[in-house]
């Protein structure tokens, strides 16, 4: 029974890890919300009275911000697959932290949006980037409290944990909302 | 990952827990871990029913209600008036209450009782069982799926006792109607908790779909690959992809709609004068027209989302009652994987009058069009299945059969509203009601019965008693047929949706007569669903005992766990799998279970 049971889990391994996964089909699930927010917005822009922004600067430093997140993000991984548990934490806090700075910025490029005169009024660009963009920062937030919750799991001494996985499905889940935000971003852009 | 870590929770992964094999657990249990929080998917599968068993009547009230005023509408009902106050001065339905009524009647059937409580419950039950895992990939998800249900569940209800009245505008919640406060009484407070709910909705079907998939491609038993699935978890593992790749889109539309309510925003409005307040409203740029493509992007894959589950149920209830194979397993398969794709396809053909493109158009009536080749294979197998079989007319086994009916009845009238041309025409007329209601609300419905009569003794370890069975079939399928036949000739005679009274008109006043029969027998037919309510509540507690493992002689796995299943389904090993769910009538054995190895003088179906 125990070869049997050997061979089950061999076999079982080979497959992804059923929470993998799980976040990859709700990966997907993310991406059909935005598809359809931004194919929404692509059959309003042949609208008339579609009504086009000049991005903040802020944008730009909140890109860069969220890429060196993931930078930051994809280090803690490594790190926590060295066993060096202290810079994983360090890691992760400052992912963290790059997480609410990229928040922050998002809202100073929102404000000086707001006080250039593209209010809720309407249903131009400017509407869409709030409505999308604060769709984005949902996501970013939820990010930043599961890494706080990581953060001190990763403190906890009675358990030492050594399963790479948590770890790995938080990177995954860190990168997606960086490339979602690249994404996002390109497509104001572009489509304006 | 196995199946024993996934239930443990993977925390400890220094050593490998496996001792002895031992699936069955005795972690104490107390009455919240064990009937309120509960992890184990069968526990949740019943929650999920029994809620959505209280939602089906509350629905099911409603349109009662409002067949009282289309069935009699200038008869006055004083009782009506103790129960719902000020809804029904004077013993008649008010104008607001009945939009309001049919609106609830929609949401509450589409969403409350044929998508959470029918995969919902289905999903959870049959998922782990059929496949042979311990649990879903995530039982703490599927736990919060079912409480997202549930706080959805408490929102919608507490929406009918607001003093403006739940949400008025139809299940479809077009603006302007669903996006300007003041444009009715169900547009206010009603509105705004309708929206919330559905939110909760999106996200519990969500929780939920995206367990079903993962459990369903990762958890599986040694030896079931993917074509040895009985037909219930292809159809099932179909809805989900339906329900986790469509309901994001539907929650992005509602986004844009609480903007548009309460932010300012013109997403969805464009050159309004209200006529309640005598005011032009400054919104400008908006569209209507772009709501309805988010919504029917989810709205149509809904219907299959509904449809589905019953579909699958049908296919295995129906060969293991046939005591057959069941005719054409792969075309089976990719028959739901076709209406699965194009369920995505076609949600423009609800908006053929709306000014959408002609030539757009076309291309939708096209791919409509081709659902109906799917649909007449799987509708061709299930006869063929039938065919020459050696039928038990058991209850769950008449309303397959009684499922298949409906669907041939009400499929075919699609072939007419797929067609753009004949829409102008039929478009928002009770055709439409008859074809919907036949096709995936009674239909779909048939599913679920068929599913709770076969499966309850393997839910509850008692049978439902048969007698009562019997009787629940025959009023609703022939007051199925009552009902929604004749509305198919008011249809075609033009006869509108939505509307209160049509006695002041000549053209539908002949129509009188036939309202008042169709009101009738829908009320026949509601208490006999409450007839099967009794019957289900009673049988949990005094039906007849299970004394065998596998009472209906069926192959799959979850009639070799014990016949009160623990958390952890199987006593010691999970059993391997060795060949298809149908082997039925082979080699002159009545059934041969999945778990029997291939014998050395037979060959395996493939």
């Amino acid at each position: 029974m125990n070869i049997a049971m050997n061979e089950q889990v061999s076999e079982q391994k080979k497959r992804i890890h059923p929470h993998k996964f799980t976040l990859w089909v709700g990966l997907a699930s993310v991406i059909m919300m935005f598809a359809g927010l931004t194919s929404a917005y692509i059959v309003k822009r042949s609208a008339a009275s579609w009504i086009t922004i000049e991005f903040p600067r802020a944008f730009w430093y909140s890109t860069v911000v969220m890429l060196a997140s993931s930078l930051t993000m994809q280090m803690a991984l490594r790190d926590f697959k060295q066993r060096d548990m202290a810079k994983y934490r360090r890691l992760l806090t400052y992912t963290a932290l790059l997480g609410v700075l990229f928040i922050v910025l998002q809202f100073v490029g929102f404000s000086k949006l707001w006080k250039s005169g593209t209010t809720f009024e309407g249903s131009g660009e400017g509407q869409f980037l709030y409505i999308i963009a604060g769709l984005h920062i949902l996501h970013v937030l939820g990010g930043v409290v599961a890494l706080l919750i990581m953060f001190l799991k990763a403190f906890s001494a009675k358990k030492k944990n050594y399963d790479a996985i948590p770890v790995e499905v938080m990177s995954t889940y860190w990168h997606f909302v960086d490339v979602l935000w690249i994404y996002l971003f390109v497509f104001f852009l572009t489509m304006a | 990952m196995s199946n024993e870590a996934i239930l443990h929770g993977s925390e400890v992964s220094t050593h490998e827990a496996h001792h002895d094999g031992h699936g069955e657990h005795h972690h104490h249990e107390t009455f919240i871990s064990k009937y309120v929080f509960s992890m184990d998917h069968k526990m949740i599968a019943k929650q999920f029913l029994i809620t959505g068993i209280i939602w089906a009547i509350l629905g099911g009230l409603m349109s009662v209600l409002f067949r009282l005023q289309l069935g009699f509408p200038d008869a006055t009902f004083p009782w009506l008036e103790n129960i719902l106050g000020h809804w029904a001065k004077g013993g008649k339905i008010q104008p607001e209450f009945y939009y309001a009524l049919v609106t609830m009647h929609g949401t509450v059937l589409v969403f409350f009782v044929l998508t959470a409580g029918l995969s919902g419950t289905f999903a959870n039950f049959l998922i782990p069982l059929q496949i042979g895992a311990r649990d879903m990939a995530s039982p703490f998800m599927n736990m919060l799926s079912y409480w997202f249900f549930f706080m959805s569940s408490v929102v919608m209800v507490s929406s009918l006792f607001i003093q403006t009245g739940p949400a008025s505008g139809g299940w479809t919640s077009y603006p302007p109607l669903s996006a300007l406060g003041d444009a009715s009484l169900g547009s206010k407070t009603g509105m705004d908790l309708w929206l919330i709910s559905m939110a909760l909705f999106v996200v519990s079907s969500l929780l939920g779909g995206l367990n079903y998939i993962s459990t369903i491609l990762n958890m599986r038993t040694k030896g079931m690959s993917m074509t040895r699935l009985p037909l219930t978890i292809w159809a099932l593992f179909f809805t989900a992809v339906l329900g986790v790749l469509s309901f994001p889109v539907l929650l992005s539309g509602f986004i844009l709609l609480l903007f548009d309510r309460h932010a300012g925003t013109s997403f969805y409005l464009s050159d309004i004068f209200l006529a309640s307040t005598q005011k032009a409203l400054p919104n400008e740029g908006g569209s209507a027209i772009l709501y309805q493509h988010l919504f029917w992007f989810l709205g149509h894959p809904e219907v299959y989302i509904i449809l589905l589950p019953a579909m699958g149920m049908v296919s295995e209830v129906m060969s293991t009652n046939a005591r057959k194979p069941i005719f054409g397993y792969m075309a089976m398969v990719g028959s739901i994987f076709a209406i699965t794709i194009l369920a995505f396809l076609v949600w423009a053909h609800h908006m053929f009058v709306t000014g959408l493109n002609p030539f757009l158009g076309s291309f939708f009536v096209l791919l409509t069009l081709l659902i109906a080749v799917p649909s007449a294979i799987k509708v061709f197998n299930w006869l063929t299945t039938l065919w020459r079989g050696n039928i038990r007319f058991t209850p769950a086994m008449l309303f397959a059969i009684g499922f298949v009916s409906l669907f041939i009845s009400g499929g075919l009238t699609g072939i007419w509203l797929g067609n753009s041309s004949l829409d102008i025409h039929l478009h928002d007329t009770y055709f439409v009601i008859a074809h919907f209601h036949i096709v995936m609300g009674v239909a779909s419905f048939f599913g679920m019965f068929c599913g709770v009569y076969h499966w309850f003794p393997k839910m509850y370890g008692r049978y439902l008693n048969n007698t009562m069975g019997y009787i629940h079939f025959w009023i609703t399928i022939v007051g199925a047929y009552l009902i929604f036949w004749p509305m198919h000739y008011e249809g075609l005679a033009g006869m509108p949706r939505r509307y209160l009274d049509y006695s002041g008109w000549a053209s539908f006043n002949q129509f009188g007569g036939l309202n008042h029969f169709i009101s009738i027998v829908s009320m026949i037919v509601f208490a006999v669903q409450l007839l099967f309510v009794f019957n289900f509540f009673y049988s949990i507690f005094k039906g007849r005992r299970v004394k065998t493992e596998n009472p209906w002689g069926s192959n799959t796995l979850e009639w070799t766990t014990p016949i009160h299943p623990g958390h952890g389904n199987w006593v010691g090993e999970i059993p391997e799998v060795h060949r298809w769910a149908y082997d039925y009538g082979k080699d002159g054995r009545e059934f041969i279970s999945q778990t029997e190895p291939i014998s050395a003088n037979e060959s395996e179906h493939h």
